[in-house]
């Protein structure tokens, strides 16, 4: 672990240098770097995966909150001994800069006084430790009471006030608003950070821990490749090499201690095949009422005029809209003076005016029905993932049932376990095979990628069919459940290669322009 | 009790003495007060109108920032300015978590609000004030602005 981390700091700077100089290359070498770890990285990881990566794969580490703590701590000691700081002052510069080593180093070589005052250490603290006193003739400007006998608290800046309100003032910034690493003096204006060695002297055991632990969270923040997992009350992060620029070419899905999968980019659920820019997109979609706004197009028509959206709820086709008293034929959308004396029914196919508006009307009702479409089948799919979790839950008590009345051993029926876990896993995989179809041009690929979903969906369907069956069946499935389990898993694993490789190399081709 | 001590003590205040421009028109309990401002030079937009505050405060103020904003009746209108939009709602960094500090006050919230319209020479609304407007569900104090023009 050790070890690696400082590959990776190290490796910080040459990358930096690579992003200066051509993007492209700089997504060459993250590749590179994938492969050279690959023989290390199985040995102490997963012993689980098959000897070869495969192409939708990416290289990430889990690490628990100690090791955290740790390598935050020895990026502190090190930092420490080379600017010649004590390790709390070295800790408030290296979150000032947000972890940011070499940086800080260069900046601090270059002007040692910028460096302290920004971070809000200014003068050595070291010579006059921070502590409470009583002022005489002092009023708190927060509470306004000036009784003798308060006590006072200021950092550095001379910014005084009581105790009481410094206290009532760092609780809030920790507990309500979560802060930590850059908590301001109260004073108006001023923005030196309230440092460690203050904090302790000024607040409760109970907060101080609470303090410590978002200080060790900021860390996390902070790293570009370091990323907490999302799923509720998880403490482990992830670290993960890969980086925004390279979003769009790769889909960095990583599986947490915790059994969660999530993707690296952007901490959602695993979304793959689809790119995050894709998954961004899709979700607004299905969550804003721009399709609300098609259903109207669809079943509405626009005054020819003026614009206003009309329903026609009965009656004739002489439309006399309300709003600019224009008279124009529902059925053409022509004017209505264009009809002469064909009152009340029109026969007039080919009129320009109303062929333009019938046009646009089309067109709205074939992109509302293309997206039900895509919906329809992504919906689907999340509801029976959902499902399947119950089915899992009623799959242990199978595997109970089958170990009762068959004298079968617990390892035995295992294979009912790893079976709805496959079906977990495609189903996530099959739903987002619908967004990202939604947005892909019509070619050859994606007819390609369509085979390959269908062939995955066919191989899904089967196997979730099974489990349908009823318990003494079971076992007569065994060799065929696991035949269909393992076919699922291999169908999965051939269209996330497909999507992953041609995303890689560019080759797909959307309707949309992703930003 | 941290917020009514305060703000007992800024209300003696206040009724003792306000800078030109501001009045004090309702403190009846500690959560919600009413302040009423002028522009006092010439400025065309603000000339001759009297624009009314409503401040509402936390349990912890003032650590934490009170709500402001403008409210409109008969004879008081929403004043116009870029970062005022015509529900009212305040667009300042003062008032933002991140902007407040605990040192600010009523009195000192007011005049600020008073230099802002002072200096102020665009007589017109922020960007997309028709769909804030609209759509805004949000208090104020949940709203994630971006203060970008420090100009105005």
């Amino acid at each position: 672990m050790d070890s690696d981390n400082d590959f990776n700091s190290s490796q910080a700077s040459g990358d930096d240098f690579l992003d200066d100089q051509d993007s492209d290359l700089g997504l060459e070498d993250d590749s590179d770097f994938d492969m050279d770890q690959d023989d290390v990285g199985f040995e102490s990881q997963d012993k689980d995966m098959g000897p070869r990566k495969q192409a939708y794969e990416v290289d990430y580490k889990v690490f628990d909150p100690q090791q955290i703590q740790a390598s935050q701590d020895n990026q502190i000691d090190e930092v420490s001994s080379i600017l010649g700081q004590p390790p709390e002052a070295t800790a408030i510069l290296l979150r000032h800069l947000r972890w940011n080593k070499e940086r800080l180093i260069d900046r601090y070589m270059d002007n040692q006084e910028e460096v302290l005052e920004n971070a809000g250490l200014g003068e050595t603290a070291a010579t006059n430790p921070p502590k409470i006193a009583k002022v005489a003739g002092f009023v708190c400007d927060i509470c306004c009471e000036d009784d003798a006998n308060l006590e006072t608290f200021a950092m550095k800046c001379g910014h005084r006030f009581c105790v009481d309100c410094y206290r009532q003032y760092l609780y809030t910034k920790i507990k309500e608003e979560g802060e930590a690493a850059r908590i301001r003096c109260p004073g108006d204006g001023c923005n030196r950070i309230v440092d460690s060695k203050s904090l302790d002297l000024l607040v409760a055991d109970e907060l101080r821990s609470r303090y410590h632990e978002l200080l060790t969270r900021t860390y996390v923040d902070d790293k570009d490749n370091l990323r907490w997992c999302p799923a509720p009350n998880c403490v482990y992060a992830v670290e993960c090499g890969v980086k925004n620029k390279d979003l769009m070419q790769i889909v960095p899905t990583v599986h947490c201690e915790c059994s969660h999968d999530f993707c690296f980019g952007c901490s959602l659920s695993d979304h793959q095949p689809a790119p995050c820019a894709l998954v961004k997109m899709w979700l607004k979609k299905c969550e804003d009422d721009s399709e609300t706004a098609n259903w109207i197009s669809a079943n509405t028509k626009e005054c020819p005029k003026c614009n206003s959206t009309i329903e026609k709820n009965g009656g004739c086709n002489h439309m006399t809209c309300r709003k600019c008293r224009h008279e124009f034929c529902w059925m053409c959308m022509g004017v209505w003076s264009e009809h002469g004396t064909s009152w009340y029914n029109c026969n007039r196919f080919e009129e320009k005016s109303g062929s333009e508006a019938r046009d646009a009307q089309a067109k709205s009702r074939l992109s509302l029905e293309r997206y039900l479409h895509y919906y329809n089948r992504y919906a689907n799919h999340e509801q029976s993932a959902k499902l399947d979790k119950d089915i899992y839950l009623k799959t242990e008590k199978k595997m109970q049932q089958l170990q009762n009345t068959t004298g079968m051993s617990w390892i035995e029926v295992q294979y009912l376990d790893t079976a709805s876990q496959a079906l977990q896993q495609c189903r996530q995989t099959l739903k987002w095979t619908y967004a990202f179809a939604y947005y892909l041009a019509r070619n050859n690929l994606t007819e390609i990628f369509e085979d390959n979903q269908k062939d995955l969906e066919m191989a899904v369907e089967n196997l979730s069919e099974m489990f349908e069956k009823p318990v003494d069946q079971l076992q007569g499935l065994k060799v065929d459940m696991m035949d269909k389990t393992s076919y699922c898993t291999k169908r999965r694993v051939i269209l996330l290669n497909d999507t992953a490789e041609n995303l890689k190399q560019g080759n797909w081709e959307f309707n949309v322009k992703f930003s | 009790m941290f917020a009514s001590k305060r703000l007992s003590k800024e209300l003696t205040k206040l009724q003792d003495k306000l800078p030109p421009g501001i009045a004090l028109v309702k403190a009846d309990d500690f959560r919600e007060w009413l302040m009423d401002i002028q522009v006092m030079d010439e400025n065309p937009i603000y000339q001759g109108q009297t624009y009314r505050l409503k401040f509402t405060f936390s349990q912890s103020y003032p650590i934490e920032a009170p709500e402001v904003v403008f409210v409109r009746d008969e004879s008081h209108p929403i004043p116009m300015h870029p970062h005022i939009y015509s529900n009212g709602i305040i667009c300042l960094d003062l008032l933002d978590r991140q902007g407040w500090s605990p040192v600010h006050n009523v009195e000192s919230v007011c005049v600020s609000l008073q230099s802002m319209l002072t200096s102020n020479t665009k007589n017109e609304r922020p960007p997309g004030d028709d769909s804030f407007v609209r759509h805004n569900t949000q208090r104020p104090r949940d709203i994630n602005f971006v203060f970008h023009d420090n100009a105005v």
